[in-house]
């Protein structure tokens, strides 16, 4: 090794040392190559909107805002709209968010808060994750053969007693929102679980012991503190989890019923933007092409929107964020 | 160490060796279309590279229209649809095209009804339930053609294709054909923008609509026979243009694919056959191949693939659910293969 002659050298010998000169060069490039791949990931955006943009062009100079508002898809005569696709897009996330919300938070907190042994807790938290590793086709067919005759008699007790209640108005059809928003709220739970996990994990232990200091109960803790100081990543973690349900695709092809109605009923069919593009674009002709390029773009905006909110959510409430 | 590694030289030398020797023995045949025939021809395909170890062919079910698209940009050398070729299609083609009609298909209107073994339904009727005109199983129509039965006060869920399909186009075309107001209002067409008052399931593919039949009491949707059969599902007896209830089937299909005549271009249309005994939503489904390939080879094996699924391929046909090709049909195919060289 070289010897140095900067005035650092009278430390030499001993144990903290200045970098050397190959730590530095490795310092700078590692920072550079994370700048690099940043920019890159920016980048590549970008390009998918410029990209995705660009086929849609013809097609939103030709429907223009009216693609947004309008109710029929009819290929034959030229007409499109996907107000429906829209609504069914988003009630289907909404329902989604409100299990897999109620269901993921309750997790979290029974996981993290000295419910269980931790052992018992690592399995547990494992297996919710691997949920996630599910495939969307295998979430369909589950839905199909076995959710949906689950759901057939309650669906039809409600129905019957509860039907003055828009949400209850129609009988099940088999495929419908019902089903793929239980199948969705399944699908989000490891993200929102996961990250209301890590939310309340990094409420400081200090935090808890003086509550309970305080003399608040147990549950007087969670609900009261624990929560509350968690509230951000919570937010953050069911926004991330409507972003999830909003571009879900396969199982919602195969369980919403695909079909061009806006109706407040969960028992009936409905389509989604993703469902609506993967089943009409193996077959669509260039200028179907383009129309569904622009419901691209629409679903694009919508989930980059709500991502956007989610991860500023986090960055800027959640604990260990910057407050 | 050394060991493993001069092991695993050794075979992955011999693989690519074996792989290129392969290579050079078969002639690859890639083609991609219609799902609706897409059972039978997996059954023909595998018979006939077993049966001509020199020849693989290799077909993706992906959509009649996507077939044809692949085949327009050259990524396949055959495609296959159900909705044949329209004008612009061919003329987009370099080089001319040869369509063959290799088998047909029979569409079936299955249905869930619990306890109701045969259901008999009226040429006026059906249409009917597809415009959402007729919505409760035991309306008096349906009630009227079926003395005995015990019709359950249900309502009908209509089943239809979710993608754009071949089978969709064949079943309109039909509908359209026996009922003015279905032909002024949805009208004929690969994606039909149904009616809005109908209690209505759309359903991906071929398989989906069997599928959500199966799982729905009260459903009724067209599919394919061949997967009516598969999923053991009730199919009505349909009424024909002669007044008659015919039965889904061999019979019904080939009498009723008998009452039209092969023009030269090899594109017909039965959407309303003629004849007692015919059943009346029947359809041609055809292979399509440029008139001129690059490789004689490739149009050789091409021409011997269509020869075997005419001779060997149709004893099958109606095992799988599919109509097999009456003679002077098959005799035309076989003349006009000749045009692929």
């Amino acid at each position: 090794m070289p010897h140095h002659t900067d005035p650092n050298t009278a430390e030499a010998g001993s144990l903290s040392r200045p970098p050397s000169k190959g730590d530095i060069l490795f310092d700078t490039s590692f920072r550079w190559m994370t700048l690099a791949f940043t920019w890159a990931t920016i980048f590549l955006l970008g390009y998918i909107v410029f990209k995705i943009g660009g086929q849609a062009l013809p097609a939103i100079s030709q429907y223009g805002f009216k693609f947004l508002t309008t109710t029929t898809w009819d290929v034959n005569a030229g007409q499109f709209g996907i107000l429906p696709e829209i609504w069914g897009t988003l009630y289907s996330s909404f329902l989604a968010l409100i299990f897999g919300g109620f269901f993921g938070v309750s997790i979290a907190i029974f996981v993290t808060q000295d419910f269980l042994p931790k052992s018992v807790e690592l399995v547990l938290k494992n297996l919710i994750e691997l949920l996630a590793a599910i495939p969307s086709v295998v979430y369909g067919l589950w839905g199909i053969y076995v959710l949906i005759p689950i759901a057939r008699p309650v669906a039809e007790v409600l129905h019957s007693t509860f039907g003055w209640v828009p949400f209850f108005s129609t009988s099940l059809s088999g495929p419908g929102m019902f089903p793929a928003a239980i199948v969705l709220s399944i699908m989000i739970l490891p993200t929102v679980a996961a990250i209301s996990q890590d939310a309340l994990r990094s409420v400081p232990l200090k935090t808890k012991e003086a509550a309970f200091g305080m003399g608040t109960t147990r549950w007087e803790a969670i609900l009261r503190v624990m929560l509350p100081t968690a509230s951000g990543g919570i937010f953050g973690a069911l926004v991330l989890g409507f972003g999830r349900a909003l571009g879900e695709t396969m199982a919602l092809a195969m369980l919403v019923g695909n079909s061009n109605q806006i109706s407040l009923s969960v028992f009936a069919p409905a389509n989604t933007l993703a469902a609506l593009l993967a089943l009409n674009f193996p077959e669509a002709g260039p200028h179907e092409a383009a129309v569904l390029m622009y419901a691209a773009c629409v679903l694009l905006l919508i989930t980059l929107l709500v991502n956007i909110a989610g991860a500023a959510l986090i960055s800027f409430m959640g604990p260990g964020g910057r407050k | 160490m050394k060991k493993i590694l001069l092991c695993a030289i050794a075979t992955f030398c011999l693989l690519s060796v074996s792989t290129v020797q392969s290579a050079l023995a078969n002639t690859r045949l890639v083609g991609s279309g219609a799902s609706f025939p897409a059972p039978l021809y997996s059954i023909w395909f595998q018979q006939f590279s077993r049966a001509n170890s020199d020849i693989q062919v290799n077909y993706q079910s992906k959509g009649s229209g996507a077939g044809i698209r692949d085949f327009q940009n050259g990524v396949v050398d055959f495609a296959a649809s159900d909705a044949a070729m329209s004008e612009e299609e061919i003329a987009a083609v370099e080089g001319g095209v040869q369509l063959l009609p290799m088998t047909a298909g029979e569409v079936v209107l299955a249905y869930n009804l619990q306890g109701v073994a045969e259901l008999k339904l009226p040429r006026e009727v059906y249409p009917a339930i597809f415009l959402g005109q007729i919505k409760k199983w035991n309306d008096p129509k349906i009630a009227e053609a079926n003395p005995g039965v015990t019709l359950p006060d249900l309502d009908i869920t209509v089943v239809t294709r979710a993608d754009s399909s071949g089978t969709t186009y064949v079943f309109t075309k039909h509908l359209s054909t026996i009922n003015e107001e279905f032909s002024n209002g949805p009208g004929t067409g690969k994606a039909i923008n149904w009616p809005n008052d109908v209690k209505l399931v759309r359903s991906p593919k071929n398989d989906g609509v069997t599928a959500t039949i199966k799982q729905t009491p009260g459903a009724i949707g067209y599919i394919e026979m061949g997967f009516a059969r598969m999923a053991r599902l009730a199919m009505a007896v349909l009424q024909n243009k002669e007044g008659e209830y015919v039965k889904a089937g061999k019979e019904g299909g080939m009498k009723a694919l008998a009452s039209v005549e092969i023009p030269e271009d090899m594109i017909v249309w039965a959407s309303d056959p003629a004849g007692k005994d015919s059943y009346p939503i029947v359809t041609y489904t055809w292979m399509v191949f440029h008139k001129k390939y690059d490789d004689p080879k490739k149009a050789d094996a091409l021409r011997r693939m269509v020869e075997y699924c005419l001779d060997e391929g149709q004893k099958v046909s109606d095992r799988a659910g599919y109509i097999e090709l009456p003679a002077n049909v098959v005799e035309r195919v076989r003349e006009a293969s000749k045009n692929i060289q």
